[in-house]
C-alpha cells in the first residue's frame, strides 16, 4: 500500500512529536501518502492512522475535513480555484467559469482525457493576487485572466507533451 | 470555592466547575445539546448561550468555568435572543419530519424547539440531506436529523475506547458516520441512541413499533451478567418492547450494555415455552400443569424410592433469581439429595464450602483504584462495564496488567500484559508473587522461589506495588480454569503481599446470589460437574442448556441422554431439551416473575414482574414451591416472592441493600495448593495444542443466545478455530481453511482464522454455541487436522 520510503519519511515526522503523540504526525503522513499514491484510498488513510495507533475515523476526519486531501483519483493536474469572498468580488468566479468552458466540466469532474480536474477551494490566503488558483495542490497561480489561463493550459499540455517524447 | 450568582440566585461552586454545573446544582435549566456530564465539553451546538455580567456577548455555559463574583442571567433578553437565535439555525437544515420520526416524544429537539423556535421558519432555500449510514444491526440511522452535536462521537472515543464514529467533510458538509462502510461494533453501542439528542440514531429493534407515550415504564434488574443492572423496561399491552438504562451512579452510571438493553427481544420469540409438556412415546404433547406436575412429583419420588434420593440432581442457572435457587436446592434437599448446583461452567470446585466469591469491593470503588490486575477474563465481552470503569481509571492514571490467553484488545491501555497457554496461568502469576515477594522482603513458598521470573511478570509485580489502591480481579476464564483454586490462591498471596483488594469479576446475575441461597452441593452432595461426570436418573434443570451452559458439554449431553427422568423449567422450547428431558415446563423470565438478584458486589436487588406471564407461563418460584406441596415437603408454603426472599436473607430487614455479612472470598490454603499445583501442567494433544474458550458476548446465557438483532451482530459470528500464525503452520493449515478439530470423544467442523493474539500452541474456540458443542470441554488438549 505504502513503500518502505513512504513509512521512513512518516517516520521522521513522527520523529518530531512526543512518542506517546505519533498522531500529531497525521497531517504529514497522509501528504506523504498521497504524494505517492496520487489520492487517498480508504485502505490508505486505514495504513496511515494503524501506524499511527489511532482510529481509522480519526484519520478519516482530517483526510475529509482538508481540500488538499484527495479521496477519489484525479486527472493529473487538479486545479483548485479559490471562490472564497474576496476573489468572487475580483473575478475568482469568473475565472472558474472560464476553466468550466474552456475544460467543457464542472466542479469535481475530470476532463474525459484525464488531464484535469477542476475542484473549488477555500482562501489560499493570496486575496490580494485574484483570481488565484492552485495546481496540484503544490503550485500557486496568480491574477488568473482569461490570458492566464489560456497560457497555463497551454502550458500543461505542452509539458506533457514534451514528457511523452 | 467560588461565589456564583444565577438568575439572582447566590451559590458556591468548586474551582473548576463550569456555570452548567452550577446551574444543576441549583436545579436550574439550561437549554443544551452537546453537553453531557459524562462526556468532554465540545461546546459546539451554542444552545447553551447564557448571559454574562460584564461579559459582551452571551457565553454557552457548558463551556465557561465559574470565576468569583460572577453573574449569570439564564433567562434575560439576551440570553433568550441567542438561544432562540441558535435554535433558528439549527432547524435551517433540519427535516422537520417529527411525525414520521421515532424520537418524536423523547426528543431534546423537539421540547427545546416548543420553548424556543419559531412557529414558522424563514428559510426558504434549499435544506441539506445527509445519506444514512449502515452501523450494524443495533442502531438505525436518520443523518438528515443530525445536528451535529457529536456526542455519539466522543462516546465511542470516551467511553467504549475506539472511536469507531467521527465527524467527517467540514462546514455545511460536515457528517457524523464511521469508517466508510464499517459498522459500530462496540457492546456498549446502543448507548449513542440514547446519547443522541434528535432523531438521528434510534434503536434498530424498536423502530416504528411504538411511541413513547404509549409504553408504560417498569423498573427491573438485568438477567445477565454479575454487574447487575438496573433497567427500566417499557411495556405495551403486556409486551416488553425496549430496555432503558435506569442510572445508578453506583452500578451502571447512565450506561447498559449492548446485551442488557437489546436481550429483551428474546421475550418475545416464537420460541417461547407457553404451555406445559410431557413426553409420551416419544412424541411431546401439551397438558395442563396439575398433570405435568403429577408426573414430576412421582417420577422424582419414583427414583427416591427406587434409586435412592443420591440419584436426583439439580442443575440450575447462575441466571435464575434468589428466589428461585433457593427453592430448586430446597427441594432438593427436601427429597434427601444434596446434589445441586448453579456454577455450570465450573471445572475446578476444590475452594467449596470456604466462602461465597466476590468483587471484594463495591463497584464504585472501581474507578478510584491506581494499581490493576486482571487474571483470566475477556474482559470487555464478559463486563462491559466494568471494563468501562477501567477504562476511565486508566486515563485517570491507574495502571491496569492483564495476565490472560488471548491478548484481545481491551480498548484501554494497558500497563503490563503477559499472555501465555491456559496450563502456564498458574506458574506466570506465581512468577509475579515471586517478585512481588522478593520486592517486598516477604518470603513465600519454596516451589515458587524456584521459578524463573520474565520481564513481564516482573512489570506487573512492580506495578501493583507501586500505587496506594491496588485490586486484583479473577475474570470467568479464571474463574472456569482446570485450575482454578491455584490461580486464586496464587492471586490471594499477591494480593496479601502487595495489600491489593482481592475479588472475583461475577459471569452471571446471581453468581453471588447462588452461593446465599446455598445453590450449593452440601457435604454428601456431588457438584455440577461431578453430577454430569457420574450421571443420576433423575435431573432438575432450571433455565439452562446444559449441553451448552456446561464445562463439558459432551459428558453433560451423554448424562442427560441416559437419565430416566429430565425435567426442564424454561421459559423456551430448548432444542437440545426436546430431544433429552421428559417434562417441559414453562417458567417465567426475568420479566415476568418478581425476585432478586445478588450482583457481585453483593447488593441485593429486587425486582417485581414488568409483564404478565405468557400463555400458561408460571414465576418459576411458584412452579417449585406447588412441586414442594406436592412432594409434602415441609417449609413450601411462602405466599410471596418476598417470603422467600426472606427466607434466605432474614425477615427482619425487608431488602438489605448489601450482604456483605454473608460475603467473603473463600480463602485457600495457599501453600499446600501452591506448592502442588504451580508445576502441574495440563495434558496438552499431540501435537502440543491447548483449547482456550471463551463464552462470547451473545451466547452467554439462554436469554441472549434467542436475541435475533443481537445475533446478527460481528460479536455472534459463529465461532472459528483461531490461532497465532505460529500455530498455524505448526499444525500445516492456513486461515480461511476448513478444518476438522477433535477433543476427547468429540469434533467440530471450523474455520481457521488468524488470531495474533493468541500464544504459540493455543487454539481458541469459543463455547456455548451449537456449533462447538460436540467438543468435550472448555480447557485441555485439541487437535486440528486440515478437512
Ligand atoms: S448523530 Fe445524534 S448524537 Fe451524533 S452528532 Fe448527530 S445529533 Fe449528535
Ligand atoms: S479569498 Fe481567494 S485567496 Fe483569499
Ligand atoms: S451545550 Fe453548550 S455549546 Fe452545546
Amino acid at each position: 500500500m505504502l513503500s518502505d520510503d513512504a513509512f521512513k519519511k512518516i517516520d521522521r515526522e513522527i520523529a518530531k512529536y512526543p512518542a506517546d503523540q505519533k498522531q500529531s504526525a497525521v497531517m504529514a503522513a497522509l501528504a506523504i501518502a498521497q504524494d505517492e499514491n496520487g489520492y487517498l484510498a480508504q485502505e490508505t488513510i486505514a495504513a496511515v492512522a494503524d501506524y499511527l495507533g489511532m482510529a481509522p475515523m480519526a484519520a478519516f476526519e482530517v483526510a475529509s475535513f482538508y481540500n488538499m486531501y484527495d479521496l477519489a483519483p484525479l486527472g493529473r493536474y487538479k486545479l483548485t480555484v479559490c471562490t472564497n469572498l474576496p476573489c468572487a468580488l475580483s473575478g475568482g468566479v469568473d475565472a472558474a467559469e472560464y476553466l468550466k468552458q474552456k475544460l467543457g466540466i464542472a466542479f469535481n469532474e475530470t476532463t474525459p482525457d484525464g488531464l484535469f480536474t477542476l475542484k473549488q477551494g477555500e482562501c489560499l490566503g493570496a486575496c490580494g493576487d485574484a483570481p488565484v488558483l492552485l495546481m496540484n495542490n503544490k503550485r500557486m497561480c496568480s491574477f488568473m485572466t482569461t490570458e492566464a489561463i489560456d497560457q497555463l493550459l497551454t502550458e500543461l499540455r505542452a509539458d506533457l507533451r514534451g514528457q511523452a517524447t | 470555592m467560588l461565589d456564583i450568582e444565577i438568575d439572582g440566585k447566590a451559590l458556591q461552586v468548586v474551582e473548576g466547575s463550569t456555570i452548567i454545573d452550577a446551574a444543576h446544582q441549583l436545579g436550574t435549566y439550561i437549554p443544551h445539546f452537546c453537553y453531557h456530564k459524562k462526556l468532554s465539553i465540545a461546546a459546539n451546538c451554542r444552545m447553551c448561550l447564557v448571559q454574562v455580567e460584564k461579559a459582551p456577548k452571551p457565553m454557552p455555559a457548558c463551556a465557561t468555568p465559574v470565576t468569583n463574583g460572577m453573574k449569570v442571567q439564564t433567562h434575560s433578553e439576551q440570553a433568550v435572543k441567542a438561544q432562540k437565535g441558535v435554535m433558528e439555525f439549527l432547524l435551517i437544515n433540519h427535516p422537520l419530519d417529527c411525525p414520521i420520526c421515532d424520537q418524536g416524544g423523547e426528543c431534546l429537539l423537539q421540547d427545546l424547539a416548543v420553548g424556543y423556535g419559531a412557529s414558522a421558519s424563514r428559510y426558504q432555500e434549499e435544506k441539506r440531506v445527509v445519506m444514512n449510514k449502515n452501523l450494524g444491526p443495533l442502531v438505525a440511522t436518520d443523518m438528515t436529523r443530525c445536528i451535529n452535536c457529536t456526542r455519539c462521537v466522543r462516546f465511542t472515543q470516551e467511553i467504549a475506547g475506539l472511536m469507531e464514529l467521527g465527524q467527517a467533510y467540514r462546514g455545511e458538509h460536515a457528517e457524523i458516520m464511521s469508517f466508510i462502510g464499517q459498522t459500530v461494533d462496540s457492546e456498549l453501542s446502543g448507548n449513542i441512541i440514547d446519547l443522541c439528542p434528535v432523531g438521528a440514531l434510534t434503536s434498530k429493534p424498536f423502530r416504528f413499533s411504538a411511541r413513547t407515550w404509549e409504553l408504560a415504564r417498569r423498573k427491573s434488574v438485568s438477567p445477565h451478567d454479575g454487574l447487575g443492572s438496573p433497567l427500566i423496561v417499557q411495556t405495551k399491552h403486556d409486551k416488553v418492547m425496549r430496555v432503558l438504562p435506569l442510572e445508578n451512579e453506583e452500578i451502571n452510571e447512565c450506561w447498559l450494555s449492548d446485551k442488557d438493553r437489546f436481550s429483551y427481544e428474546a421475550l418475545n420469540s416464537p420460541e417461547r415455552l407457553t404451555r406445559p409438556m410431557l413426553k409420551h412415546g416419544g412424541q411431546w404433547i401439551e397438558v395442563e400443569w396439575q398433570q405435568a406436575l403429577d408426573y414430576v412429583a412421582h417420577a422424582f419420588k419414583d427414583i427416591a424410592k427406587n434409586h435412592g434420593a443420591a440419584a436426583l440432581g439439580a442443575l440450575l442457572s447462575p441466571h435464575a433469581t434468589l428466589e428461585e435457587l433457593h427453592l430448586g436446592q430446597k427441594l432438593m434437599r427436601g427429597l434427601g439429595s444434596g446434589n445441586v448446583d448453579f456454577r455450570l461452567r465450573q471445572s475446578d470446585f476444590s475452594q467449596d464450602g470456604q466462602g461465597t466469591p466476590w468483587l471484594g469491593m463495591k463497584i464504585a470503588e472501581i474507578g478510584s483504584l491506581d494499581r490493576v490486575l486482571v487474571v483470566g477474563s475477556f474482559l470487555r465481552k464478559d463486563h462491559p462495564l466494568i471494563a468501562q470503569r477501567l477504562r476511565q481509571a486508566v486515563k485517570r492514571g491507574a495502571q491496569v496488567s492483564l495476565v490472560h490467553s488471548a491478548d484481545d484488545d481491551q480498548l484501554l491501555k494497558a500497563h503490563a500484559k503477559a499472555i501465555v497457554l491456559p496450563s502456564q496461568l498458574p506458574q506466570l502469576l506465581a512468577q509475579v508473587v515471586k517478585c512481588a515477594a522478593e520486592l517486598k522482603g516477604v518470603s513465600v513458598d519454596a516451589a515458587i522461589t524456584a521459578l524463573a521470573v520474565s520481564e513481564k511478570a516482573k512489570a506487573i509485580a512492580e506495578s501493583l506495588l507501586s500505587g496506594t489502591r491496588a485490586a486484583i480481579f479473577l475474570g470467568n476464564f479464571a474463574q472456569q480454569h482446570e485450575q482454578a483454586a491455584t490461580l486464586q490462591a496464587l492471586a490471594q498471596l499477591l494480593a496479601k503481599i502487595t495489600g491489593a483488594n482481592f475479588g472475583f469479576l461475577g459471569e452471571a446475575a446471581n453468581s453471588v446470589g447462588g452461593y446465599v441461597a446455598n445453590a450449593l452441593p452440601g457435604a454428601d452432595g456431588l457438584n455440577a460437574g461431578q453430577m454430569l461426570a457420574e450421571p443420576r436418573h433423575g435431573y432438575l434443570i432450571l433455565n439452562a442448556e446444559v449441553e451448552l451452559d456446561s464445562a463439558r458439554p459432551l459428558q453433560a449431553l451423554a448424562a442427560l441422554k441416559q437419565a430416566a427422568t429430565v425435567v426442564l423449567l424454561s421459559p423456551f422450547k430448548l432444542p437440545g431439551a426436546l430431544d433429552y428431558a421428559d417434562v417441559l415446563l414453562p417458567v417465567s423470565p426475568f420479566s415476568e416473575t418478581s425476585g432478586s438478584f445478588i450482583n457481585t458486589e453483593g447488593r441485593v436487588q429486587s425486582f417485581n414482574a414488568v409483564v404478565r406471564p405468557l400463555g400458561e407461563t408460571r414465576p418459576a418460584w411458584k412452579v417449585l414451591r406447588v412441586l414442594g406441596n406436592l412432594l409434602n415437603l415441609p417449609g413450601f408454603d411462602q405466599d410471596s416472592s418476598e417470603q422467600v426472599r426472606a427466607e434466605v436473607l432474614g425477615a427482619a430487614t425487608p431488602t438489605p441493600e448489601f450482604v456483605t455479612d454473608r460475603l467473603a472470598n473463600p480463602l485457600s490454603d495457599v501453600a499446600n495448593n501452591v506448592a502442588n499445583n504451580v508445576a502441574i501442567k495440563l495434558d496438552a494433544g499431540p501435537n502440543g495444542l491447548e483449547r482456550v474458550a471463551d463464552v462470547a458476548i451473545y451466547s452467554a446465557d439462554v436469554l441472549v443466545r434467542r436475541a435475533p438483532s443481537l445475533q446478527k451482530t460481528r460479536d455472534a459470528a459463529s465461532p472459528a478455530a483461531r490461532m497465532n500464525a505460529v500455530t498455524l503452520q505448526q499444525c500445516g493449515v492456513s486461515a480461511g481453511q476448513e478444518l476438522r478439530v477433535r477433543q476427547g470423544e468429540g469434533q467440530a467442523q471450523l474455520f481457521a482464522v488468524l488470531d495474533a493474539g493468541l500464544p504459540d500452541g493455543a487454539v481458541r474456540i469459543a463455547a456455548a454455541h451449537p456449533k462447538v458443542a460436540g467438543l468435550a470441554a472448555m480447557h485441555g488438549a485439541i487437535t486440528v487436522e486440515a478437512l
